[in-house]
């Protein structure tokens, strides 16, 4: 490929249809899921208020799909959401999370702690279904990368995690095992980053966004929490994974989400001139 | 069986946004939404430097990422390859949009008229709320077409059952036709000229077909 000089309007461009809006879906989604599943882990252990674990996941889940029912275009045809099951992960992910708010209603109304057990596990199937959505955006060469569904179910445990750490305090309870749980969340989340990071072939802005992100996410959202937990400074540590995931959320959603751009293997033969080298306007010169 | 595809003769085309204009006239899209884009790209190094216009917009894909995405049903295929839109279903999400590797979608959430407050004919004719706060993309102009076949003209021979844009093209750059019959120009186009399709990395099956060189 020849080295290029785009003009406007060939070049990736940062897409315009999802914004914070669609970043508060996977904020709200991921860690409302997390905190089902860690939740749930820790009331095995009879320490945690079942009915807090189910209120707390739900609402965020919640939060996050009003968030998105504010940015569609016709918020009153909503229902449309659920008619292809066959092939959309959104679809999938609202009959998902139906199936949520039924076990939901189960564990606070009919007062059936039982039913958190299924409603962490549909909780599981939730994220795994955003993840999904964001991987068959075929558009957004940061969002259809492999490991962007490792990525995002990561950070919901860690972000579960460290919620289930806020709730215990603000709940005056004690789980002795989700210090160091956190902490393994925290390596996990960090390798799968550094993973994606490496791997990533996106336009030149959307790897800028994303290196910039590294360092402060490194330190912020993995670094400074670990030491925290050392110190026993659980409440804080959680919170601070919590940050870190949202952050990491928002940017891939609303900074390193460039479209793919145009491109061609070959240009033209013009006049009595030979065909060319391909183009590939906005990947970085040489590419 | 019939499938619908362009073909962009990059030869030929001289960047003069005819299609465009009269893609706009014809289905009066508002302000900042092209149906039927041309890229201008200019590329090398001097003194190889060269300038290439790109026709582009909906490929209407043999495998539309879009349709896939789609929650609602909205997008679907038809039986001779053209993607389409049910305005009435469509509930905004966008996410054929980030879906789309052609950024061939567009959602607009108000009226807006060319010129100001004041709609042209066109606009007036075309306008409908229907289209508010749902995507919109490229037909190939499919409603004339229908009623082109139902008047018994050939897509891609009669202007009548043609898309605006390649009607208007004033380079013959834009062909239109059926790629499964062989005596087409789209079938013959391809057949004796080199060509690619865009982003087939992505496995859509672009109905886009560039030709870029002549057959070897």
């Amino acid at each position: 490929m020849s080295k290029l000089s785009p003009l406007a309007g060939t070049a990736p461009r940062l897409q315009s249809s999802w914004d914070w809006r669609a970043a508060g879906n996977f904020i709200g989604g991921g860690s409302g899921a997390g905190l089902l599943v860690l939740g749930f882990a820790a009331c095995l252990g009879g320490s945690l208020s079942i009915v807090a674990v189910a209120l707390a996941g739900g609402t965020l889940i919640g939060l996050g799909l009003g968030c998105v029912w504010l940015e569609i275009g016709r918020p009153w045809r909503a229902i449309n959401v659920f008619f292809h099951p066959q092939t959309s992960w959104m679809t999938r992910e609202g009959i998902v999370a139906l199936a949520l708010y039924v076990a939901g209603g189960g564990v606070v109304l009919l007062d059936a702690p039982r039913l958190l057990g299924p409603m962490a596990l549909i909780a599981c199937g939730f994220v795994y279904c955003q993840g999904r959505i964001l991987t068959a955006a075929k558009g957004i060469p940061a969002w259809r990368a492999k490991l962007t569904l490792p990525l995002i179910l990561a950070t919901a445990a860690t972000e579960g995690a460290g919620l289930v750490l806020i709730l215990a305090a603000l709940t005056g309870t004690a789980i002795s095992w989700l210090g160091e749980g956190l902490l393994v969340l925290l390596a996990i989340r960090y390798v799968v980053w550094r993973s994606y990071l490496a791997r990533l072939k996106a336009p030149a802005a959307a790897m800028a966004a994303a290196r910039g992100l590294h360092l402060p996410l490194a330190l912020v959202g993995h670094l400074l929490p670990a030491v925290l937990v050392a110190v026993g400074a659980l409440p804080l540590a959680g919170l601070l994974a919590v940050i870190g995931g949202w952050g990491l959320k928002y940017i891939l959603i609303t900074r390193m989400a460039l479209t793919q751009g145009f491109s061609l293997p070959m240009t033209p033969a013009r006049g009595r001139g030979a065909a060319g080298p391909g183009v590939r306007p906005g990947w970085g010169g040489l590419s | 069986m019939t499938r619908y595809v362009m073909v962009a003769d990059l030869r030929r085309c001289v960047g003069c946004q005819t299609c465009t204009a009269a893609c706009k006239e014809t289905n009066a899209t508002p302000p900042g939404v092209q149906w039927r884009r041309v890229l201008d790209v200019e590329a090398g190094e001097y003194p190889d430097v060269r300038r290439i216009f790109i026709p582009t917009g909906c490929q209407h894909c043999d495998e539309p990422p879009c349709r896939d995405v789609c929650p609602s049903t909205a997008t679907t295929k038809r039986s001779d390859g053209i993607v389409t839109i049910d305005y009435d279903l469509c509930i905004g999400c966008a996410y054929c949009a980030v879906a789309c590797p052609y950024e061939a979608r567009f959602k607009v959430d108000r009226v807006e008229y060319a010129y100001g407050g004041q709609p042209m004919d066109n606009e007036r004719a075309r306008i409908k709320d229907e289209k508010i706060g749902v995507a919109t993309k490229c037909t190939f102009c499919v409603e004339r077409i229908d009623a082109g076949i139902k008047a018994g003209k050939v897509p891609g021979i009669d202007p009548e059952a043609t898309p605006a844009c390649v009607n208007s093209c004033i380079s013959g750059a834009l062909r239109f036709g059926d790629m499964e019959d062989p005596d087409s120009a789209v079938s013959r186009l391809v057949a004796e000229n080199q060509w690619f399709r865009m982003h087939e990395d992505q496995g859509t099956g672009p109905g886009f077909y560039y030709l870029w060189d002549k057959g070897q």
